[in-house]
């Protein structure tokens, strides 16, 4: 076994991270970890990387004893992280960031010529044919993550943890970086591969660990490695029970969209409706372009062009106070930027969007008004508090995000938009978030709302729309949507919905 | 209340120390002064705060207090403006430079400390140009308008309350209304905490932003107006330099992060007098240099202001403990 990991235990404020998790790693063997989010995947990743510190744990390298209790301690044993946000320095030059932090020098001064040399060694062992003195921010994204592999390889990583590496490249670029894995396993590089696409997991992975708020689930090998069974380990129930989800008695028209274009994709259009009562889901892959269209719905960054008509009255939106007057409600994609205050309370946060309406004298503070929303909301998403007074920065970010969901509840919304609704928050929280947008379309409410978790997709919507490039490429409902036609939606390569029909 | 208790005491500690080391502190003269400075810094300092609480910084006040304090005797007595016309002048000066200051920093995303040390260099260019350099005071007329700041209400022993005062708690408490119990203070708050989450929940954040400026050079107006009457003449080179500094420290003595989102008016005043004393004490105890001023006034700031961050963490933990 190349390296062990005991009993790991980690809390924050809070919440408890990870209670006693084991880990184990054979040379050359490629270990994928699975988890909802919030089930401590990264959380263990950062631990392993030495990025943060275990509360509790040992580390076995080789059969030896190590510590890692930074990020230097673990280099120093020969294991390297590579962050879902890669971690380059654009404006510097190839060669520049491979030896960053340990530059090579001559008579004192950088020895650019040898360090040029060496880094061309480690980007052809990644299969990157580039010249080593360009700037890193020239190259497409799916590149640099191999510059990030490059840069672990000349530190003699034996561990290479990668992040989400596929989050946001296509599925050429995934293709590559997958040749690129086993090429370095054959050379006994052991990798831990973490990501939600479940069917790139089975593409690659020996074995297959499962974690489940904080602890361990189960293993998978080989042969059993299959869909069911990730998914029965991560949500440790059935799918179905998890995503109660009933026939909703569509309504009228509540919403349509035509023509719209934002900033990101100018020359794309995009037009949709939206029902009473109906769910919608957006997918596709980060940067595709769907966080924009509920911004620019929402008037945060005022679309290019487009209408929107809300119950059959055309309505202008060019900035949040139009949008939440037009009876619109945004729950952004960063709960922490923008979604909450974290240091103000939970009373001040629920009340921040109703403040105006329910002022005395169109100007003085309402504070019974406010306090009785609080109180209101708290009970209503069950956020876990022990009182209205505390600061929304002391709570877990499930039940961060419930205060903000509330905030804008709180406003009886016709339309409601959701960015990632339930990203970084753990299961309990998660189920509590489905069960509440469902209970929303029940009563009527139109819900559209944007995921990167195919599960989420389509365990809670009636349609799922997906984007590629700015644009929708393609509209499923009902039985049609499965894993495989979104991806090859998203990805834009009709090819994979050609092999999965065959 | 409990955020001021810190600085309430530290004021309390100063005054009893230089009571019993500095002759004639206690005295009707020096009281009377000490009250008059105090409410003059203290209208800078809630001018100030207002700016900080959004997360921005204003480092033009003392060149806004030159360019009014300048300004108004220079138009009363070398234009022979009416007084009635020459200050409505002034309000709207100080109204237009604040109004400035915020639309460049809001529309043009500029920064505010960028934005408002050009300020502080050209309101100070422009008074030494239109003043050539000369001081500028009331040459003893306008005795019955300046009696708003130099008469007293008197109450005992010699002792009055200055009319400076009365302005600064007529001041205090709207500023202290509308932070506290309008729902604009609370956007402000907000938006000083996490600006993105603010105009996200529908909050109009520019205007906020400009309001906030406009509020802050109102107030330097104010006070250069009260600071020249009080003084009666004004030199363009030196008048107000540095006071932005005492109205800054007033504010963060006070409770205001530099970081946004935090402050409150009463804390505003407590701050200034703190700085006044301080003063106070440096010049009547004889065994403290007056040349070494800045050192001791430097020295107080910070270690009330690392002590307020040592009780924050304190604070910070025990609440986390409290949720976990």
């Amino acid at each position: 076994m190349l390296l062990e990991v005991r009993e790991v235990t980690k809390s924050f404020p809070g919440v408890l991270a990870l209670r006693g998790v084991d880990l184990t790693l054979g040379r050359g063997e490629v270990l994928a970890v699975l988890g909802e989010n919030g089930a401590g995947k990264s959380t263990l990743m950062k631990i392993l990387a030495g990025v943060q510190a275990a509360d509790e744990g040992t580390f076995f390298l080789e059969g030896k004893t190590v510590r890692i209790d930074s990020v230097r301690a673990a280099m120093a044993v020969g294991i390297a992280l590579i962050h879902q946000e890669l971690n380059l320095a654009e404006n510097l030059e190839i060669a520049a960031n491979i030896f960053l932090g340990r530059e090579l020098r001559r008579f004192g001064l950088l020895d650019d010529e040898t360090m040029r040399e060496e880094a061309a060694k480690y980007l052809a062992m990644v299969g990157l044919e580039v010249d080593a003195a360009m700037e890193v921010g020239m190259l497409p994204i799916g590149k640099q993550q191999l510059v990030e592999i490059a840069k672990a390889l000349s530190v003699d990583a034996q561990v290479l943890i990668m992040d989400e590496p596929t989050s946001s490249l296509s599925q050429t670029e995934a293709e590559q970086l997958f040749v690129v894995i086993k090429d370095l396993v054959s050379r006994g590089v052991s990798i831990i591969y973490i990501s939600h696409r479940l069917s790139e997991i089975g593409q690659i992975a020996d074995r297959v660990m499962v974690l489940r708020d904080g602890e361990n689930a189960g293993e998978l090998m080989g042969a059993e490695i299959n869909h069911q069974a990730m998914v029965q380990l991560m949500v440790g129930r059935d799918l179905d029970r998890f995503y109660q989800r009933s026939q909703h008695a569509l309504g009228e028209v509540r919403m349509e969209v035509h023509g719209l274009r934002t900033a990101a994709y100018p020359d794309h259009e995009t037009s949709f409706q939206l029902a009473a009562g109906e769910v919608v889901g957006v997918a596709g892959l980060v940067g595709a372009g769907r966080s924009e269209i509920l911004e620019a719905l929402f008037g945060v960054v005022p679309a290019l062009g487009g209408e929107v008509w809300i119950n059959g009255q055309q309505v202008r939106i060019s900035s949040p106070q139009e949008a939440i007057a037009a009876g619109l409600a945004l729950v952004p994609e960063d709960r922490k930027t923008q979604g909450a205050i974290l240091d103000m309370s939970i009373l001040e946060n629920i009340s921040l969007a109703s403040l105006r309406r329910d002022a005395r004298g169109g100007a003085f503070l309402n504070l019974e008004a406010e306090n009785e929303l609080a109180q209101e909301g708290i009970k209503n998403l069950s956020i876990s508090t022990p009182g209205v007074e505390q600061y929304v920065r002391y709570l877990s970010g499930g039940n961060q995000q419930k205060v903000v969901l509330a905030k804008w509840l709180v406003m009886k919304p016709q339309v409601l938009l959701l960015d990632e609704p339930t990203r970084g928050i753990d299961v309990g929280a998660k189920e509590e978030i489905y069960g509440l947008i469902e209970a929303l379309a029940q009563q009527g409410m139109a819900i559209l709302f944007v995921s990167s978790e195919l599960e989420e997709v389509m365990g809670l919507s009636d349609r799922v729309l997906v984007m590629h490039e700015g644009a929708f490429s393609g509209e499923l409902g009902g039985d049609e949507c499965t894993e495989e036609r979104i991806m090859s939606l998203a990805t834009g390569d009709a090819t994979i919905l050609e092999t999965t029909k065959a | 209340m409990k955020k001021i208790l810190g600085i309430l005491l530290t004021l309390v500690v100063l005054f009893g120390l230089t009571a019993a080391l500095g002759d004639g502190f206690l005295g009707a003269y020096n009281q009377e002064k000490l009250l008059e400075r105090t409410a003059l810094f203290g209208i800078l300092g809630i001018g100030v705060a207002f700016v900080i609480i959004t997360g921005g910084i204003d480092l033009s006040i003392g060149s806004v207090v030159c360019l009014v304090g300048c300004g108004l005797p220079w138009l009363l007595v070398k234009q022979e403006w009416s007084p009635a016309f020459a200050l409505a002048v002034v309000v709207l000066v100080s109204a237009s430079i604040g109004l400035i200051h915020g639309l460049l920093i809001t529309k043009l995303k500029l920064q505010p400390f960028v934005v408002t040390l050009c300020g502080l260099l050209v309101y100070r260019g422009i008074t030494r140009g239109f003043t050539e350099d000369q001081s500028q005071g009331f040459e003893g007329g306008f005795g019955s308008l300046r009696q708003v700041v130099t008469e007293k209400i008197p109450v005992m022993g010699g002792f009055g309350i200055p009319w400076t005062w009365v302005i600064l708690v007529l001041v205090a408490v709207v500023a202290g209304i509308f932070l506290n119990k309008t729902i604009y203070g609370r956007y402000l708050r907000a938006l000083g905490s996490n600006e993105e989450a603010a105009r996200f929940s529908g909050i109009n954040t520019d205007r906020m932003v400009i309001l906030s400026y406009v509020v802050c050079s109102l107030l330097a107006g104010l006070g250069g107006v009260l600071f020249v009457m009080d003084v009666g003449s004004a030199q363009p080179s030196d008048f107000g330099n540095f006071y932005e500094l005492y109205a800054i420290a007033a504010a963060v003595l006070g409770g205001c992060s530099l970081r946004g989102g935090q402050g409150t008016v009463v804390g505003v005043v407590i701050g200034a007098a703190v700085m006044q004393v301080l003063k106070n004490m440096i010049n009547l105890v004889t065994w403290i240099p007056t040349h070494i001023e800045f050192a001791v006034v430097g020295a107080v700031i910070l270690v009330a202001v690392v002590a307020d961050e040592l009780v924050k963490r304190t604070v910070a933990t025990r609440r986390a403990r409290k949720s976990s």
